[in-house]
């Protein structure tokens, strides 16, 4: 697994190994039963403190997404892809509500609100074939 | 991560006559973590460290290493079995070679291991027969730091490590700290490289004229350091910022550069209170945090 991390993008370091994480479990880039390397030898590698490290990979097993075995390494864990269309739902109500919200703020009603989705829906079409 | 402390500085001073070398330092330093002193030249990073290691006498204050006095040259040596040390070159004998320096210094550590030694050697490919005037300065560094990690310290203190170092050198140095910190070893390292200390630190204490002026850990910085730059159509209401989380507030004509520690939306939502016509909240760097905690000369 390559991760690319920036110390100076306003996110503490290990939410972005945590996100780059996520996001190649769902894209299928990490596989159930994949394995992650062990906290020292990654902190090694990307030249990170462990504690780093650490913190990233036991917030992903608290998570049930990474799971840890002593000696072993980091294994994938299959529970987290049947949560995966819970999560990504959540998720999409988080970024429909601020969108709701910021188009309110402008001044649009309801109606008017709704209507876009639909207009949008409707001449989108179906999505392209890998994606949603 | 511990919370037992290290290193701990009370008031720390050492003046040089009337030139106050640290002034008044608070500094503590956590176990079980990597942090960073950055400073200047000349910002007192290598005096403050002398008197942790008992090198030179405070002025007044008080500090401990591991717990025991550093003012006490009994529990300062008892400290140090446990600390090792990487800082200028001449802390290595140049008329031995590298293994009669290897087997000199582990003639003073009970707790010393042969295999890590050996191990090193072989990593860091270190000529054993070769005298250390003879060595390079990378090399001269990584056998310092075999020096230090073969005796499984607590503790390790290096000053500016990576002076000199070409960038692969540094590289390598950088995952060594990296894995004896995951080993255990507590690490304080000083210096003004900030990006490397911007990526192994977990914590990081900026030393300015003697003082320290800010402490914080890389993940704080990362998540609520954050510059508000807001932009007026009349002149910049530089005054009207004086609110709870505010660092620093420049200001140029129009526009005003809010330096925020936690409450960036705060800020942003008072500037838009004020009329302000633009507003941005950007993250901010190591090295921009630095830059405007240390004051110019004048």
């Amino acid at each position: 697994m390559l991760f690319s991390l920036n110390p100076a993008a306003g996110t503490p370091v290990y939410l972005q190994l945590m996100q780059q994480v996520r996001h190649a479990v769902e894209t299928g880039v990490l596989r159930q039963g994949d394995l992650l390397p062990g906290i020292r030898t990654l902190a090694q590698e990307l030249v990170v403190s462990h504690n780093t490290v650490a913190k990233a990979y036991s917030e992903l097993q608290h998570e049930g997404l990474l799971e840890l075995r002593h000696g072993s390494g980091a294994y994938i864990s299959a529970r987290r892809n049947s949560r995966s269309n819970e999560e990504k739902l959540r998720l999409a109500q988080q970024r429909v509500r601020r969108l709701v919200e910021s188009l309110q703020e402008d001044g649009l009603s309801e109606e008017a609100i709704s209507r876009l989705f639909e207009a949008e829906l409707f001449y989108a079409g179906p999505p392209a074939p890998g994606t949603g | 991560m511990s919370d037992a402390r290290v290193i701990e500085t009370h008031q720390l001073t050492k003046r040089f006559g009337q030139f106050a070398a640290v002034e008044a330092l608070d500094l503590n330093v956590r176990a079980q973590q990597i942090t960073g002193f950055l400073g200047r030249n000349g910002a007192g990073k290598s005096t403050t460290i002398k008197m942790l290691l008992g090198m030179t006498h405070p002025t007044s204050g008080t500090g401990s290493l591991l717990g025991k006095a550093i003012d006490d040259p009994k529990e300062n040596r008892e400290a140090r079995r446990n600390v090792a040390y990487v800082g200028e070159d001449k802390q290595l004998y140049p008329y031995f070679t590298v293994e009669e320096l290897i087997r000199f210094t582990r003639s003073f550590y009970a707790d010393w291991r042969p295999e890590v030694a050996q191990r090193l050697l072989g990593d860091y490919e270190l000529p054993p027969k070769r005298k250390v005037r003879a060595l390079s300065k990378g090399m001269r560094t990584k056998l310092a730091l075999l020096l230090a990690l073969s005796r499984k310290p607590e503790l390790l203190i290096l000053d500016e490590p990576s002076e000199g170092l070409d960038p692969v050198a540094i590289e390598e140095l950088l995952q060594r700290l990296v894995g004896a910190a995951s080993e255990g070893t507590t690490i304080f390292f000083s210096s003004h490289q900030i990006a490397e200390v911007e990526r192994i630190a977990d914590r990081v204490c900026i030393i300015d004229h003697g003082m320290l002026v800010e402490d914080f850990s890389l993940d704080e910085l990362q998540q609520d350091y954050r510059r508000v730059t807001l932009g007026f159509a009349t002149s910049a209401p530089v005054d009207e910022f004086r609110m709870p989380g505010i660092r620093r507030v420049h200001r140029a004509d129009r526009q005003l550069s809010v330096l925020v520690r936690g409450n960036a939306d705060a800020v942003a939502a008072h500037g838009r209170s004020m009329n302000a016509v633009s507003v941005d909240v950007v993250p901010i760097s190591l090295r921009e945090v630095f830059l405007e905690s240390v004051r110019s000369e004048s």
